[in-house]
C-alpha cells in the first residue's frame, strides 16, 4: 500500500483537481453545502453559530438571576410575562432560580466553551494550518456536529418541560439529582440533562478522534510537529483531554441514570425523603464526585487550552515577533494536560476526604502554577518591545492574558486545602473560575473570531463596534467579578437565592446591585458583537488580499474564499516554523518559503 | 499525500505521511478503544471502591454454580468458563478472518467471519440465560424475621451471610450493590458484544458483495477485529473482577 492510500482509505473528491483554480467541481446542493456539510470550514461555522445562540441563552439566564440577586426586594412584572409560573408576581421562583444557575453553568461550560470554542476553531484551523484538504474523516466530523445538535435540541427542550430544567448546579451531585422526589429540577429535566450530555460526549469523542488523527496523520510535507503553530498544539492536547476524560463522565451519567430508573444504589445509601425511608443501601454520593471531577477538572483545560493556543498565535502575529519560548510553550501544554488528570480531588477537599490524601492533591494542584506561569511570561515577553498592532483580536488576546493572571492567582489560594475550608462554595470560587476560565476563554474565543473572521467569511468585522465591545467587556468583567472576591472572603455562599436575611451579608446589598447593573451592560454589549458578527457576514468590508494580517501560517496561502479542499492546486510544502517575524530585516516570512542559504537560524 | 512526495523512512514525523504508517481509520479506532477503556475503567474502579467499602460481598462459587440442563448439580464457575471460552475462541476466528483478508481470500474471510459472528451470538445467548437464571430463580432469605424468596436483581440480593433460623442455616440479604454492578457492567459489556456482532455482520455483508475485493484490501475487517479483540480483553477484566476475585 503506498502512502497515499495509507493516509486516505477512500480518495478524497478533491484529489483529481489537478491545477484548476476552481474548486467547486463536485455538485453541491443547499443541503450538502450548508446543512449536512462535510467541509470542515462549514462544520466549524455551524459549531460557532450554534455556540453563539447558546451563549445568548446562557448569558440571558445570568442576567435574569442577577436581577434577583441585585434587587431581592423588588418585583419585575415582565418576568411573569416571559417566564409564566416561574416568575409569578414578577419574582423568580426559588426552584427556578436554582434551575437558572444550573443551566447557565451547563450551557456555558459545555455548549459554548467546549463545543463553541474547541469545536469551532479545531475544525476550522487544524486542516488549514496543518495543511490538509479536510479532516481525516469528514463524515465523522459531520456526525460530531449533528450529535452536538441533537444534544442541544434535548437540552433546549428541557427548558420547556412543566417541572423545569435540571437544577442542583451544573455538577448535578447525587443524591439530589438521583431522586425525582427531591425537587422539581430532579424530575424530567434531569433525565433530559443526562440524555443531552450523553449525546454531547459522543460528539466530543467523534470530534476529538478526528482532530488527533488529522494532526498526527495528515500534516503536509515539511510540517513536522515542532513546526506546527501553537494553536494546533493546543487543539491536539484539548482533543486528547476530551477523548480521555469525557468517557468517565459517560460512566458517571450511566450509573446515575440506573440509580434514577432501575432501582440500583450506586450513589445512594441511608436516605429518608419526605418521611419515607428508601431501600437503597451501600452506595456513595462521593463516588459520583470522583467520577464527575475526573472529567470536570480536565474539562477546565479543554476550555482553556484552545484559548491559550489562539492567544499565542494572535499575540505573535500582532507583535510582529516570534513567540517567545516555543518549545517551553509546547512543554507547558503537555505539563498542563498531564497534571490536569491528577488534581480532580481539589474540588472535593471538604467532602470528608482524608487530609493526608488531600495534601498530595494540593501539591499537584499548585504544580500547575508552574507551566501556567511559563505561558504567561512567554506571552508577556512576546509582547515586550514588539511592534504591536492593536487590532480587536490583539486586544482580546491581551485581555485573555490579563484575566488569566488575575483569575489564575486566586487558584493558588483555592488549591490549598486549608484555605479551601473557608473559601469553598463562596463567591470567591465564582470570581476565580469566571475570570480564569469563563471570561478569559470567552476572550480567547473573541480573539479567534476577530482574527480569523476574514478567513471564515471573506469580510472584516466592524472595528469601531469591536473596540466598544472590547473595552466595555474587559472593564465590565473586572467590575463584575473583582468585588465577588471580597464577598467570598466574607463568607457569602454561592447559589443562594436571597442574602438580605443575613445580617453579615446585608452590607453587600449595594455591591450586588452594582454587579447586576454591570452584568446587564456587559450582556447588552455582547448583543452588539452579535450584531457586528451577522451584519458583517453580509455587509462587512471585503477582504482583498489573501494575507490581511501578514501572518506566516498556511491558512493565509489559500484563496480568500477557499472551497472544499482548501487549496486549488497542490497543498503547499512547509519549510520553516510558523514564527519567523522580524527576521533578517523582513517583517514576516511565510512557512511556505524555503530557508535561504545565508539565513540566520532562529 | 501529493504524488511528488519523496518517502524517506528517516523523516517519519516531518509531515506528508503517517508517522505510524497506519491509516487514519486504524489510528482513530485505537484512540477510540483507549477512550472506551476509560469508560470501563471508571465502571470497574467504582465497583471496586464500593465493594471494598462493604463488610461482605457474595460467594461466587455459590452464586454462579448452575449450568443449563444439569438441574441442581453444583458446578461452580463452569458456565462462565464456557462463556469465556466461546468469546476467546471467537477472537481466534477473528484473527483467522483478518489473516485471510491479508491474503485477499474472500471465501476464507467469509468463513471465519461467520464463525466469529456465531461465537458472539453464542456468548450473548449464554449471557441471556445467566441473567434470566439469576433474576428468576428464587432463594430463601431471612428478611426481618420472615422467610422470603428472592431473585437476584438490581435491588435484591439473596446471597448475604447465613444465620441460624428455626434450626437451619438461612441466608440474609446481601449488599444490593452486587446486582447493580453485576448487571450494569456485564450489561454494558454485553452491549459492546452486541454492537460488535452488528459491526461484524456489516463486514460480512460487505465482504460478500465484494466491496473489499474492489478496494484491494481488507482493512475494514482489521478494524472490526481490533474492536472485537478489545471487547474480549474487557471481558477478561470483567470475568476477573466479578467471578474470580
Amino acid at each position: 500500500m503506498n502512502n497515499d492510500e495509507v493516509i486516505h482509505e477512500t480518495p478524497l473528491v478533491v484529489h483529481d483537481l489537478g491545477h484548476e483554480a476552481h474548486t467547486h467541481h463536485h455538485k453541491e446542493t443547499f443541503i450538502t453545502k450548508y446543512v449536512f456539510s462535510q467541509d470542515h470550514k462549514m462544520i466549524s461555522k455551524q459549531f460557532l453559530i450554534t455556540g453563539i445562540i447558546w451563549a445568548v441563552i446562557g448569558g440571558l439566564f445570568s442576567v435574569i438571576f442577577r436581577l434577583q440577586l441585585g434587587y431581592p426586594d423588588q418585583t419585575f412584572p415582565f418576568l411573569e410575562d416571559i417566564l409564566g409560573h416561574w416568575g409569578k408576581g414578577g419574582k423568580i421562583d426559588p426552584e427556578f432560580y436554582y434551575a437558572l444557575v444550573t443551566m447557565h453553568g451547563t450551557i456555558l461550560v459545555f455548549f459554548v466553551l467546549t463545543a463553541g470554542l474547541s469545536g469551532t476553531f479545531s475544525n476550522f484551523l487544524i486542516p488549514l494550518q496543518a495543511g490538509a484538504r479536510d479532516m481525516a474523516s469528514p463524515f465523522l466530523n459531520m456526525l460530531s456536529y449533528w450529535f452536538f445538535f441533537l444534544s442541544s435540541v434535548i437540552m433546549f427542550s428541557s427548558l420547556f418541560v412543566q417541572t423545569g430544567p435540571a437544577s442542583g448546579g451544573w455538577t448535578i451531585y447525587p443524591p439530589l439529582s438521583a431522586l425525582g422526589e427531591a425537587s422539581d429540577g430532579a424530575k424530567m429535566g434531569m433525565d433530559l440533562w443526562l440524555a443531552s450530555i450523553a449525546m454531547f460526549i459522543i460528539s466530543v469523542l467523534l470530534g476529538g478522534l478526528n482532530y488527533i488523527s488529522t494532526i498526527l496523520n495528515m500534516r503536509t510535507k515539511g510540517m513536522s510537529m515542532t513546526r506546527m503553530p501553537l494553536t494546533i498544539w493546543a487543539f491536539f492536547f484539548t482533543a486528547v483531554l476530551g477523548v480521555l476524560s469525557f468517557p468517565v463522565l459517560l460512566s458517571a451519567v450511566v450509573l446515575l441514570l440506573f440509580d434514577r430508573h432501575l432501582g440500583t444504589s450506586f450513589y445512594l445509601s441511608d436516605i429518608v425523603i419526605n418521611g419515607k425511608i428508601l431501600p437503597n443501601q451501600g452506595g456513595s454520593p462521593i463516588l459520583f464526585q470522583h467520577l464527575f471531577w475526573f472529567l470536570g477538572h480536565p474539562e477546565v483545560y479543554i476550555i482553556a487550552l484552545p484559548a491559550m493556543g489562539i492567544t499565542s498565535e494572535v499575540i505573535s502575529v500582532n507583535s510582529r515577533k516570534p513567540i517567545f519560548g516555543y518549545m517551553a510553550m509546547v512543554g507547558s501544554f503537555f505539563a498542563i494536560a498531564s497534571l490536569s488528570f491528577m488534581v480532580w480531588a481539589h474540588h472535593m477537599f471538604v467532602t470528608g476526604m482524608n487530609p493526608f490524601l488531600g495534601s498530595f492533591f494540593v501539591l499537584l494542584t499548585l504544580l500547575i502554577a508552574v507551566p501556567s506561569a511559563i505561558k504567561v511570561f512567554n506571552w508577556l515577553t512576546t509582547l515586550w518591545k514588539g511592534n504591536i498592532r492593536f487590532t480587536p483580536a490583539m486586544l482580546f488576546a491581551i485581555g485573555f492574558v490579563s484575566l488569566f493572571i488575575s483569575g489564575g492567582l486566586t487558584g493558588i489560594w483555592l488549591g490549598n486545602s486549608s484555605l479551601d475550608i473557608h473559601l469553598h462554595d463562596t463567591y470567591f470560587v465564582i470570581a476565580h473560575f469566571h475570570l480564569v476560565m469563563g471570561v478569559a476563554s470567552m476572550f480567547g474565543m473573541f480573539a479567534g473570531i476577530y482574527h480569523w473572521y476574514p478567513k471564515m467569511y471573506g469580510r472584516y468585522m466592524n472595528n469601531t463596534l469591536a473596540y466598544i465591545h472590547f473595552w466595555v467587556t474587559i472593564a465590565g468583567a473586572y467590575c463584575i467579578f473583582w468585588p465577588m472576591h471580597y464577598e467570598g472572603l466574607a463568607g457569602m455562599p454561592r447559589r443562594y437565592y436571597d442574602f438580605s436575611n443575613w445580617e453579615s451579608f446585608k452590607m453587600f446589598g449595594g455591591l450586588n446591585e452594582f454587579i447586576s447593573v454591570v452584568a446587564m451592560i456587559v450582556f447588552s454589549v455582547q448583543l452588539l458583537f452579535i450584531f457586528n458578527f451577522f451584519y458583517s457576514i453580509f455587509k462587512g468590508r471585503k477582504v482583498t488580499t489573501t494575507n490581511p494580517w501578514g501572518a506566516n501560517t498556511l491558512e493565509w496561502t489559500t484563496p480568500i474564499r477557499p472551497g472544499h479542499g482548501n487549496w486549488p492546486g497542490e497543498i503547499p510544502e512547509v519549510h520553516r516554523w510558523a514564527y519567523d517575524y522580524g527576521k533578517d530585516g523582513r517583517d514576516f516570512i511565510p512557512q511556505t518559503e524555503p530557508v535561504g542559504a545565508d539565513e540566520q537560524r532562529h | 499525500m501529493e504524488t511528488a512526495l519523496t518517502r524517506t523512512k528517516s523523516q517519519l514525523w516531518s509531515g506528508g505521511k503517517s508517522p505510524y504508517n497506519v491509516s487514519y481509520g486504524k489510528l482513530m479506532m485505537w484512540f477510540f478503544l483507549m477512550s472506551d477503556s476509560f469508560t470501563f475503567g471508571a465502571f470497574l474502579i467504582s465497583y471496586g471502591s464500593i465493594r471494598f467499602s462493604l463488610n461482605n460481598w457474595v460467594d461466587h462459587n455459590y452464586v454462579f454454580n448452575k449450568f443449563p440442563l444439569t438441574g441442581e448439580a453444583n458446578l461452580p464457575l463452569a458456565f462462565v468458563s464456557l462463556m469465556t471460552f466461546i468469546l476467546i475462541f471467537s477472537s481466534v476466528t477473528m484473527v483467522l478472518a483478518v489473516h485471510e483478508g491479508h491474503k485477499m481470500n474472500k471465501k476464507g474471510v467469509e468463513k471465519w467471519m461467520i464463525l466469529t459472528i456465531l461465537g458472539g451470538l453464542a456468548f450473548l445467548t449464554c449471557q441471556a440465560w445467566e441473567w434470566t437464571h439469576l433474576i428468576t430463580s428464587r432463594h430463601k432469605v431471612l428478611v426481618d424475621g420472615v422467610i422470603q424468596y428472592w431473585g437476584t436483581t438490581t435491588s435484591h440480593n439473596p446471597w448475604g451471610p447465613h444465620v441460624m433460623f428455626n434450626g437451619e442455616m438461612v441466608a440474609t440479604p446481601g449488599p444490593v450493590a452486587f446486582g447493580g454492578y453485576f448487571f450494569g457492567i456485564t450489561g454494558f459489556h454485553g452491549f459492546h458484544v452486541f454492537s460488535g456482532v452488528v459491526i461484524n455482520l456489516v463486514m460480512l455483508i460487505k465482504t460478500k458483495i465484494g466491496d473489499f475485493q474492489k478496494r484491494g484490501h481488507y482493512e475494514m475487517i482489521e478494524k472490526a477485529g481490533l474492536y472485537w479483540h478489545f471487547v474480549d480483553l474487557v471481558w477478561v477484566f470483567v470475568f476477573l473482577c466479578f467471578y474470580l476475585i
